[in-house]
């Protein structure tokens, strides 16, 4: 990795943000945040889901216009009215999924829209030369001629990287592009962003996987909720702190739940839900999971560390390549969401708004959804649903307590709950909640998460996903830690703390057999960050 | 990332999608098409004696040369992954207005300047109502197929003779070659305009954006490209290409008549798919179009050679010729990719997502 000219903190940055704030509606999606970005570094971008990365990327890049603030580039204010001009300014983005035309040649794609062309016409030699000049500068081995889709992802990524920096490129904006490659591909990747750096670009780095920060970013930049939490030079920072730095501590003062532990006798209890060597390829390597009567097990782990992957594998919405679910003891066929409904499982997906609600439905509607999957054809009575609406309306205390009420035009948190309400009102023996307190106020919070514990209490079984340690960890019975879409360790009982859970996610540590990957070298920091 | 395990799969996996005289996956459609056209024409000619003739194949293109047209423009529309019902109607139209014109004595020069600007604002204007009311291409250029059909009836409800001196002579002339061998002036049309078609496609900024949006139209959006010209053009360009196949099919039957070509449009959408143009977008070559009218003829010649089958056997032909290549295609579509690294899972993109919390 060739040296890097390390900016000075006088050093006038290339890029310039401060005080940028970006509201949807209510929601105050970016507040205040400040960030910095100098040549010839790669600066990365951290934060949980929801905590302002892709919107101060589509700030910058003027996707989204930016309530208040000041965009800074090159000693000039600018402000940019898309990605287009954005580009034309030397700002150019490389998202998650490749934007390019897989049914046209690496060559085309380098040089769509900007060819070049003799007579009018164009010039097929032209691009063809220009194409491997491209690629040699990225020292990438392919035939500018063959199509796109005949190459791995990776290989697509890094020719949108290609496509990217062959104009006149200050600042290179990668929004997670690791995020389906494998070791290697990454590390020809870093190759490529290394190469970049020694040239000057600036590069603007989003990921989730720590290793990857360490491995190549020269500074840190951690943003939660919305807020910037601290820029920090990457070999400084120990990864408990910077994990602590974008889970964070949560200080409101939320009522304290009474968790009556699971009775030592539940060991005995048959689980609802057991799941044995349960994995997907590129999604999570095998897991055990046992979930009995009452209890709430807790999935601990950043984005991206296959907590999401395994509810989807445990409700059938994924297909599973290994292991054996059952449920109640019976082996579920697992093939799609019907089998785990039918056998009395629920899941509330995190991303809400595309797999959980109906927006253009009303509350009635969409509480009596799963009853009436449940019964088919049959119509379920007017007087039923009006009942179901009414009483799920009360119990979880949903606002505007107006069953007519279409459900785009509720808050996020009140959407949350109907989204329970219709579950639960299936009546089911295991529940599946993914980030069910994503996005929502602190009131709604709180009260979701009384009403998780009730629920187990009451007998349900309880498999409890959150980016927020502290409401894990407040939940669960047990915690099962995943790290890089492999479990890592189950706490149970007193083990149950938020630091222990942490400093899992942060090493892999706490058992001895930690260190598998190698290659970091970072100060193990025990700082209470 | 230090001790990483030996390669499995290097960074370019398939350095080359066809090196080593290998045909290119995408050429293969096509190929495909050209060897069905080449079998059948021997099994016509194995069959029957006067077949296997140079003006029989001569004739596949002098009957057909208005469908080539029509295919030509197809194929454009096809490309950006759209469709336009509308075609046969406007070949109708098209034929209607010559006659009715020419019947009101305009000279024929201006008669056919007008008709084919008049199929090219057709198009045109669906395919600004398409592109910027967001409606679909089915439903607009169903429209267009109805709107059209009535007009031609507004205009005349019986068959206008065409007695233009200009239209009787590109009708009557036969362009010898060789020895006992002809074509005609349409015939060079429909070349030339298969010849023109190829060239844009593959050597013009719009030609390449054509392919990419039909390839993937959000990152022809994210790239910069005229994604919006592309969509609408293409609709212009079909417009223009069945007012000039209508122009044709005057020529051919010196009338004009309103129900003329009815149900041509789905001829010349089975040629495109039988040349090997994916329905979906992005793939396929005029060459291939052109290959694929030329194997619906061929089926029709066989069969009116055969003398005892009757006309329907045609359509039986086609519709299971039709079948074949889209499920041709499937297959071509579906290897390569399972072929490759496994996709990834599709939860992954949710698990991934920053979304801002807007929350609806």
């Amino acid at each position: 990795m060739t040296a890097v000219p390390q900016p000075g903190p006088d050093a006038a940055p290339l890029l310039e943000m401060t005080g940028i704030s970006v509201a949807f509606g209510p929601v105050r999606a970016l507040d205040g945040v400040d960030f910095r970005l100098h040549a010839g570094e790669v600066h990365a971008l951290m934060g949980e889901n929801g905590a302002g990365k892709s919107t101060l990327i589509k700030a910058l890049t003027g996707v989204y216009p930016v309530d208040a603030g000041r965009v800074v580039l090159d000693g000039a204010e600018v402000a940019f009215a898309g990605p287009a001009q954005a580009q034309a300014a030397g700002i150019s983005t490389v998202y998650q999924e490749v934007n390019l035309c897989p049914n046209l040649s690496v060559a085309e794609n380098l040089l769509l829209g900007r060819e070049p062309r003799r007579w009018g016409r164009i010039d097929g030699r032209g691009v063809r030369r220009r194409a491997r000049e491209v690629l040699a500068r990225l020292h990438l081995d392919v035939d500018p001629a063959s199509p796109l889709d005949s190459h791995s992802i990776a290989v697509q990524q890094l020719v949108s990287i290609g496509r990217a920096v062959q104009v006149d490129c200050k600042v290179l904006i990668l929004d997670e592009p690791t995020s389906s490659l494998d070791a290697d591909e990454v590390a020809e990747l870093f190759r490529v962003i290394s190469r970049l750096r020694a040239d000057g670009v600036a590069i603007l780095f989003v990921t989730h996987f720590l290793d990857q920060v360490y491995a190549i970013s020269d500074r840190t930049t951690v943003l939660r909720n919305g807020r910037l939490v601290g820029e920090y030079r990457t070999a400084e920072l120990p990864r408990l702190q910077l994990v602590s730095a974008m889970v964070g501590r949560e200080l409101e003062t939320l009522e304290q739940l009474e968790r009556v532990p699971a009775e030592p006798a539940s060991q005995a209890v048959a689980p609802v839900l057991a799941a044995s060597g349960v994995s997907r390829r590129g999604a999570i390597e095998p897991v055990d999971l046992v979930v009995r009567p009452g209890e709430v097990v807790g999935l601990a782990g950043l984005l991206g560390s296959g907590r999401t992957e395994l509810a989807r594998l445990l409700f059938g919405a994924d297909r599973a390549d290994t292991g054996e679910i059952t449920v109640d003891g019976t082996v579920l066929p697992m093939r799609t969401p019907r089998d785990a409904i039918s056998a009395g499982v629920a899941f509330t997906s995190e991303n809400r708004g595309a797999e959980g609600v109906v927006g253009d439905l009303t509350v009635r509607d969409n509480i009596v959804l799963a009853m009436q999957a449940a019964r088919g054809l049959r119509r379920i009575p007017r007087r039923a649903q009006d009942e179901a609406a009414a009483r799920w309306i009360e119990v979880l205390d949903i606002r505007p307590p107006d069953p007519d009420a279409l459900l785009r035009n509720l808050s996020g948190g009140n959407q949350q709950k109907v989204l329970l309400a219709r579950w639960l009102a299936t009546g089911p023996r295991l529940l599946i909640l993914d980030e069910p307190t994503r996005g929502i106020d602190v009131g709604a919070k709180a009260q979701i998460q009384a009403l998780v514990a009730d629920l187990a209490r009451e007998g349900m079984g309880v498999v409890y996903i959150s980016a927020e340690l502290e409401e894990v960890v407040r939940l669960a019975d047990r915690v099962l830690v995943l790290r890089d879409r492999r479990p890592v360790a189950e706490l149970a009982g007193e083990d149950v703390e938020v630091d222990r859970v942490m400093e899992l996610i942060a090493t892999g540590h706490g058992e001895p057999d930690a260190e598998r990957r190698g290659g970091a070298d970072w100060e193990y920091g025990r700082s209470d960050a | 990332m230090t001790t990483a395990p030996p390669p499995v799969v290097g960074p370019s996996p398939v350095a080359a999608g066809g090196r080593a005289g290998r045909v290119p996956a995408r050429f293969v459609p096509v190929l495909v098409t050209f060897g069905l056209f080449v079998a059948l024409f021997a099994v016509g000619g194995l069959r029957y004696e006067a077949f296997a003739s140079g003006q029989v194949l001569l004739n596949l293109l002098i009957d057909n040369a208005f469908l080539v047209v029509l295919a030509v423009g197809m194929t454009f529309v096809i490309l950006t992954g759209g469709i336009d019902l509308s075609v046969g109607s406007v070949v109708a139209l098209s034929t209607m207005v010559t006659a009715a014109m020419l019947r009101a004595g305009w000279s024929a020069p201006v008669v056919i300047v007008a008709v084919l600007a008049g199929g090219a604002l057709f198009g045109l204007a669906m395919g600004a109502v398409i592109h910027y009311l967001e409606i679909q291409p089915f439903i607009v250029t169903l429209a267009g197929l109805f709107l059209a059909r009535g007009l031609c009836y507004l205009i005349d409800l019986s068959s206008i003779p065409i007695t233009d001196p200009l239209f009787r002579d590109l009708s009557q002339t036969a362009i010898p070659l060789g020895e006992d061998m002809f074509l005609t002036p349409s015939v060079l049309v429909a070349l030339a305009a298969v010849a023109v078609g190829a060239y844009v496609l593959h050597l013009t900024r719009f030609g390449r954006t054509v392919y990419a949006v039909g390839g993937n139209q959000q990152s022809a959006l994210l790239m910069g490209l005229g994604v919006g010209r592309a969509r609408v053009g293409v609709y212009v360009i079909s417009g223009f290409c069945s007012a000039l196949g209508g122009l044709l099919f005057s020529v051919y039957l010196l009338s004009g008549y309103s129900l003329n070509a009815v149900g041509m449009e789905l001829d010349a959408i089975a040629a495109v798919v039988i040349g090997g143009t994916l329905l979906t977008g992005g793939s396929g070559y005029v060459l291939g179009s052109l290959l694929g009218v030329l194997v619906l003829g061929t089926v029709q010649t066989i069969i009116s050679f055969e003398g005892t089958l009757s006309t329907w056997w045609v359509k039986i032909v086609i519709g299971l010729l039709l079948l074949a290549f889209v499920v041709l295609q499937r297959i071509l579509a579906v290897g390569p990719r399972r072929r490759r690294a496994p996709a990834p899972a599709p939860s992954a993109p949710a698990g991934r997502t920053d979304p801002p919390q807007g929350d609806g």
